[in-house]
């Protein structure tokens, strides 16, 4: 019982801290006169959603395009190119200093070479998203594979177990909580990639939006894709989390 | 007169590093019978742990013979060997009955049959009503207990022990020293028992076998003559203090 009660507790505080932000904005704004160029109040902000010129539909559907995608890319292609790794090593010795010296690479700098190869569009902001969150995940999956208890391989060994059973009953699993800790720091890269992208070129998404709103300097509708932006991450850092709950146990969670 | 269960007659082991020879054991020579409890005691570095994996069939060896099973008590390489290490090597993200389970698993054994099997065994270990908890929540003895279930669960006709209670504190120590007295006599498996504890080796095993280091040999083998069952009282017998004190001076420490 009181261990429900202390969880919603934390739930509560949790929502409280986040209402406190919006009220101190709110206050600061109107009590402080601050012009609405400057910082739009929480009511001006949500206001700007009313604009239909601003088209937050499709905007939002675009970047939340890029960020997804190119999270799934990553985390498809991240984990699959690891697994490759643990099963032939001469690939990995072959290979990952290759990655590493590609992951030296500001992947901002790729940004108007992806414009001169794929255009405008989603697919070069969903590579950018792509592009800068792979490598944690396959960095960490490749570690999450490699971390098995020698002796646990030696009872795997006295039994006679095949290569693919130690992979399935023990490497894999073993590597899960790895997995998720890489995907994390994939979630919330992908965002940023996705917004740079959008930022060097687009004619759609909400920093694409962003850029043309600042012109015009309505701060309000800046402030709003921030926020949207933001939700848009929490979302996709919020899937990947609920799947840790669901795949990994409590204990093996990497925190 | 019939073959023993294992013989082991001057194994040698050598390990190679830059060049230099290193002998990890020598003159190792022993039998077992079935259904015996042997200790292998001594300090760290005198190959007690590099016998065990010679015996399970996980290193090689550089001379002398080891033969396990004979004509009339067969042994399968393959399914007769259990294995218990200093730590439980639970996973993480099994219960604890189907951490039991694994080697049925990797044999490919009826997991119907198996899994009462598990039950059974984990009440023998005295873990009935943690079957379904995940490693975490048990305190390390009862994990080490669960991985003693583990060991016995395809019913190997051999159990190897790698110092299973060295990470334990010594009052759970002794406690599952007792316990595994039972589990064994319940059981009815040969159980090798590593250790570098000369009262555990004397308490535990029906025969101990003593090896020293610096040149790594074996030095002595002898019965226990302490009757079976053992209560933690026979360590306060005269008999039993002869047993160490034997111990002991092998070792130079007296």
């Amino acid at each position: 019982m009181s261990g429900s009660n202390t969880q919603l507790q934390r739930y509560a505080l949790a929502v409280l801290s986040h209402l406190i932000l919006v009220a101190a904005w709110h206050f600061f704004v109107v009590y402080g006169e601050i012009p609405k160029i400057v910082m739009p109040s929480p009511y001006d902000t949500l206001h700007a959603l009313l604009v239909p010129n601003y088209r937050w539909l499709e905007n939002i559907a675009a970047t939340s395009i890029e960020i997804f995608g190119g999270f799934l890319l990553a985390a498809v292609f991240g984990i699959l190119i690891a697994l490759l790794f643990s099963w032939f090593r001469w690939l990995e010795m072959f290979a990952m200093p290759l990655l590493v010296s590609l992951n030296m690479i500001p992947k901002v700098a790729l940004g108007p070479l992806m414009i001169v190869w794929f255009k405008y569009g989603i697919w070069p902001n969903t590579l950018m998203a792509f592009a800068i969150s792979f490598f944690p995940i396959v960095l960490t999956t490749a570690r999450g594979l490699r971390e098995v208890e020698p002796d646990l391989l030696d009872l795997v060994r006295t039994l006679r177990g095949s290569r693919w059973q130690l992979f399935v009953k023990i490497q894999l699993p073993g590597a899960l909580p790895y997995i998720f800790s890489g995907m994390k720091v994939a979630a919330i890269l992908a965002v940023a990639g996705a917004i740079v992208g959008e930022f060097l070129g687009s004619e759609r998404g909400l920093g694409y939006l962003m850029l043309q709103v600042q012109v015009t300097l309505d701060t309000a509708a800046m402030f709003m894709a921030v926020i949207l932006i933001t939700l848009i991450g929490g979302l996709l850092y919020g899937i990947v989390l609920g799947l840790e709950r669901f795949f990994v146990v409590k204990d093996a969670r990497i925190q | 007169m019939s073959e023993a269960f294992i013989h082991l007659d001057s194994v040698k082991k050598v390990y190679r590093t830059r060049g230099q020879d290193f002998l990890a054991i020598s003159e190792a020579t022993f039998d077992v019978e079935q259904g015996e409890l042997v200790s292998l005691v001594g300090p760290s570095g005198c190959g007690k742990t590099t016998l065990l994996k010679i015996l399970a069939g996980l290193h090689g060896f550089d001379g002398g013979e080891v033969r396990i099973g004979s004509q009339s008590q067969p042994f399968n390489p393959a399914r007769d060997i259990g294995m218990v290490f200093q730590q439980p090597l639970l996973l993480k993200w099994r219960r604890i009955i189907d951490n039991v389970m694994l080697p049925t698993e990797i044999l490919g054994l009826p997991q119907d049959a198996s899994r009462k099997r598990a039950y059974e065994l984990l009440d023998l270990v005295g873990l009935k009503g943690h079957e379904d908890k995940y490693p975490y929540e048990l305190s390390g003895g009862m994990q080490q207990r669960a991985s003693i279930a583990r060991a016995l669960v395809h019913d190997p006709k051999l159990v190897l022990m790698d110092e299973p209670f060295g990470a334990l504190d010594a009052l759970t120590r002794e406690k599952m020293n007792l316990e595994l007295l039972h589990i064994w006599a319940e059981a009815k498996k040969t159980i090798i028992f590593v250790t570098h504890g000369i009262t555990e080796a004397v308490f535990l095993g029906t025969r101990v076998v003593v090896l020293t280091s610096g040149p790594a040999k074996m030095a002595d083998n002898f019965e226990v003559g302490i009757p079976m069952p053992r209560t933690l009282d026979v360590r306060n017998t005269e008999k039993f203090g002869e047993y160490t004190r034997r111990i002991y001076r092998l070792l130079g420490m007296e």
